[in-house]
């Protein structure tokens, strides 16, 4: 079964259709890379499914049920977590807060004003986990924004991946961090994803990562779903390599 | 890599809390042994306000919303004294805190639910126009406020009368109340302290940091900003309630927006990005405008001098400034 569906999603800036009658599957369990170029509409795709921005038609359902007019704190619970494009971290709270604010908040814990947020050792026992899965433990004392770019990519996603959610949208995770750092982000990213119960939808411009992790890849060109299919069958797509000039498209 | 760099194993919250908490504590309680009677009024002055700056920087410094409008609350708690003074006869202190915090509660509670849809300038102006709708009414509806010559209000008993200053005069009173604000501004300190430790306090600055990603992670962010300004508007609100028998009066000044300036000045004085900013903010700030004052008539020139200094020199205050000298000297303990 689908876990998250878009039925017919359009959102028009202007006369600009952004999302043009979109209709996004994503299965249980899958690693999925959403690429297209620049104003392609991945972005506003993923805006729409985690409420940032409101669809003028169309409808989102998420584990069968219509959620197209529910909040952002509505989705989150329901366990649609995502990152961001530019890094979206708190820069004056310490890693370690970081990732356990994402889990108070989960657990519904965030709003009680009498206990020592450090006093709370399931949480940070968790926190220290999650950190530990991206390699970010020892960094945990260090101000989020004192991080390096790579490392501060990492956290961001840590933070989102904190929420245990069922899916989870990154916006190109490796942006503006060098070729070793790309690698090393998305063998973690991935190492994560594969491990646990979470799907993971990935916007991504660098094809070789596009090919190297992706079960499945959807392929946007302007507001419209251009090609869908394995990782194979998109690099021998000639109308996505045509589309997709001057991104690594082999053979 | 800890072990490499040197780097202590920074002791618990609490312990570090008690190490700096307990010597100022029985500092200030000696203070009436060695000062004279105005020395302490002063210090009960700088405590007083320094409790409002507290309340105030948990708005600014911990959620990041600039408040032009805490007048109202300290205004508030000094007017619900009055009233219950004038109206009700009523003369307990305890009588007169319960009432203060409660009206302060309702006030801040209407106020911050208009206020915190905005955020930036807009609810700066919102805060500063909601505050000078009190004073005006306050000035206007005289037969009530006293207008512009105020409310008087006697000495109250204190712990229902089981503290009596009667025989000793002025200075007996001023000593026994300045204890009586130093537990007060303790449990105040206590509270506030655990407030911005809790998880709550964490959810504040990182909407005050982010605040869409704070409501990626699934936190109310107009809830939760509502929340710290009704605690912040009961903090000053408390701050007023105290401050009126020690001023023995209360008129439209106290919501007029200098007021309200004069907190956000004593905040920056002291720091807000430290704890203890507001509080080192508040005394300083107290004896700093008596002092000056007393000496010239251009008093408010001189403060003016010393908020330019302090953006130019001091932008993190004398905490702050004084945080960033002891981590250059001891840079392995500035963790």
């Amino acid at each position: 079964m689908a876990l998250l569906q878009t039925v017919n999603l359009t959102k028009r800036f202007g006369d600009f259709r952004a999302v043009n009658s979109v209709n996004f599957t994503v299965n249980q369990g899958e690693f999925l890379s959403l690429v297209g170029s620049n104003g392609a509409g991945k972005t506003t795709l993923v805006n729409l499914i985690s409420a940032q921005l409101w669809p003028d038609t169309g409808q989102v359902l998420f584990e069968g049920r219509d959620i197209t007019q529910a909040t952002v704190f509505q989705r989150i619970r329901a366990g649609i977590a995502r990152s961001f494009q530019l890094v979206n971290l708190f820069d004056r709270l310490t890693v370690l807060d970081n990732v356990s604010l994402a889990i108070f908040s989960r657990e519904g814990k965030a709003r009680n004003l009498a206990t020592l947020a450090e006093g709370d050792r399931e949480v940070r026992t968790e926190a220290m986990d999650v950190l530990g899965l991206f390699g970010l433990d020892t960094k945990r004392r260090l101000l989020a924004g004192g991080l390096a770019q790579g490392e501060r990519k990492l956290l961001d996603v840590a933070v989102a991946y904190a929420l245990r959610p069922k899916i989870l949208f990154l916006d190109e995770p490796t942006s503006g961090v060098g070729t070793r750092d790309k690698a090393q982000i998305m063998d973690t990213i991935s190492a994560v994803v594969r491990a646990g119960t979470v799907t993971a939808v990935v916007i991504e411009h660098d094809m070789d990562i596009v090919f190297k992790y992706s079960d499945r890849i959807v392929v946007m060109h302007e507001g419209a779903f251009l090609a869908d299919g394995l990782p194979a069958e998109i690099r021998v797509n000639k109308e996505v390599a045509t589309v997709l000039l001057g991104a690594a498209v082999p053979g | 890599m800890i072990a490499l760099t040197g780097t202590p194993r920074p002791a618990l919250p609490q312990l570090r809390l008690m190490g700096i908490a307990v010597p100022i504590a029985v500092l200030l309680a000696l203070v009436p042994s060695f000062a004279n009677s105005y020395q302490t009024l002063l210090l009960a002055y700088g405590l007083i306000i320094a409790i409002a700056g507290l309340g105030f920087n948990l708005l600014l410094g911990y959620t990041g919303l600039l408040s032009f409008g805490h007048s109202a609350y300290f205004g508030t708690g000094a007017y619900a004294v009055a009233f219950m003074a004038q109206d009700l006869g009523v003369r307990s202190m305890e009588a007169y805190i319960l009432c203060g915090l409660a009206l302060s509660a309702i006030v801040s509670a209407v106020f911050g639910f208009i206020c915190v849809r905005h955020t930036r300038i807009f609810f700066g102006i919102l805060t500063l126009a909601l505050s000078q709708v009190l004073w005006s009414l306050a000035l206007k509806l005289f037969w009530i406020t006293g207008g512009s010559d105020g409310l008087r209000v006697p000495r109250p008993t204190l712990l229902g009368g089981m503290l009596t200053y009667t025989g000793g005069g002025f200075p007996r009173f001023i000593s026994y109340y300045y204890y009586y604000v130093l537990v007060l501004f303790v449990v105040c300190v206590l509270v506030m302290w655990m407030i911005v430790h809790s998880p709550f306090g964490k959810a504040l600055q990182a909407i005050r940091d982010n605040e869409t990603r704070a409501a990626f992670l699934g936190l109310r962010v107009r809830r939760f900003r509502w929340v710290a300004f009704l605690i912040s508007g009961v903090y000053t609100g408390l701050a007023g309630v105290l401050w009126v028998p020690l001023n023995g009066l209360t008129t439209p000044d106290i919501l007029y927006w200098p007021f309200s300036g004069e907190i956000v000045f004593l905040t920056l004085l002291g720091g807000f990005r430290n704890f203890t900013g507001p509080i080192v903010g508040g005394i300083v700030f107290t004896f700093l405008k008596t002092y000056a004052v007393a000496t010239t008539e251009y008093w408010q020139i001189l403060l003016g001098v010393v908020l330019v200094v302090l953006v130019l020199v001091l932008p993190t205050g004398i905490v702050g400034a004084l945080a960033q000298l002891i981590g250059r000297l001891w840079p392995q303990r500035a963790d």
